[in-house]
């Protein structure tokens, strides 16, 4: 089974990447960008058996920082 | 008091705190490697150094904050064992639960290489004794993740319980409520960005690191 780990960062924590990036779509003349976040996608390959307790215990214990992150798991 | 210094694949300050803890303690510090399972026996301070610890992959301290001797260091801080993190090393506390919060990326989106001036906001904790409360002293920095991030609520909540030991005395790294190092419930973990082991000798440009470590020794063996 595919995993798709999407690690954002929780909503009110500053992001000073997306600021960059969003500064350089600016400067790239793409002006009607309102704001940019950005984050990781992590694409794991697990056994298919593997249940939600296991999946929620790798991102919580170490694939995102919920101090500052959340995580949000597809399965292809 | 005999002391240990972790090492993880890409620590590059530990031979700096091993000089710095041996100039004070006369003793050299076990060097300890991350896949060890047990730290030794008889010491009396770990010190979790600078760097770029497993390429600083995932995030900062994220992996090696997972090592095999952190299970240890965890347990230990746990019992009351002092532990030191600087600049990688407060990364690796912070994800490795020791101390509250996260390091996030710079505000500037730069790395920050420079003399700082702080301010040392207690004097009473084990690790700041060497100090006077107000006193402002000069740091170097050298972080890319410098920026502390905590709620709001933990931010009160650690400024009430007096737990802030340093707060940049300039703007710096974006850091919440300019907070430096931090100290855990029970004091005996400090994390901190800025690096007092380059401060020892006159020759580093200052000495105002070293009562760090004298006044450490000094409470820890009292």
């Amino acid at each position: 089974m595919k995993l798709k780990v999407f690690v954002t960062l929780k909503p009110g924590v500053l992001d000073p990447l997306g600021r960059a990036i969003h500064h350089a779509l600016g400067s790239l003349g793409f002006d009607g960008v309102q704001d940019v976040r950005q984050g990781k996608l992590i694409e794991l390959e697990v056994a298919d058996d593997t249940d939600d307790a296991t999946i929620d215990g790798m991102c919580r214990k170490l694939l995102a920082n919920t101090v500052i992150e959340n995580y949000r798991v597809e399965k292809a | 008091m005999k002391t240990a210094v972790i090492v993880f694949p890409g620590s590059n300050c530990d031979r700096d705190i091993a000089v710095a803890l041996e100039a004070v303690t006369g003793v050299k510090p076990r060097m300890v490697w991350h896949g060890d399972a047990d730290l030794p026996a008889d010491v009396g301070l770990v010190a979790v150094p600078g760097g770029f610890s497993y390429g600083d992959y995932l995030r900062s301290g994220a992996i090696a904050a997972r090592s095999p001797i952190m299970r240890a260091v965890v347990e230990q801080a746990g019992k009351g064992l002092p532990v030191l993190g600087i600049c990688n090393g407060f990364q690796v506390l912070t994800e490795a639960g020791l101390l509250p919060g996260a390091l996030m990326r710079n505000e500037g989106l730069n790395f920050v290489c420079r003399d700082v001036a702080l301010t040392v906001e207690t004097a009473s904790s084990r690790f700041t004794s060497g100090y006077s409360a107000g006193e402002r002293v000069s740091f170097p920095v050298a972080h890319h993740d410098g920026n502390y991030f905590a709620d709001t609520e933990t931010l009160d909540r650690l400024e009430g319980e007096g737990r802030v030991a340093f707060r940049y005395a300039e703007s710096v790294n974006g850091s919440a409520r300019n907070i430096a190092g931090l100290l855990n419930d029970k004091g005996n973990v400090l994390g901190m960005m800025p690096h007092p082991e380059r401060r020892i000798e006159a020759a580093h440009g200052g000495t105002d690191g070293r009562r760090l470590f004298e006044g450490l020794m000094e409470a820890v063996s009292a």
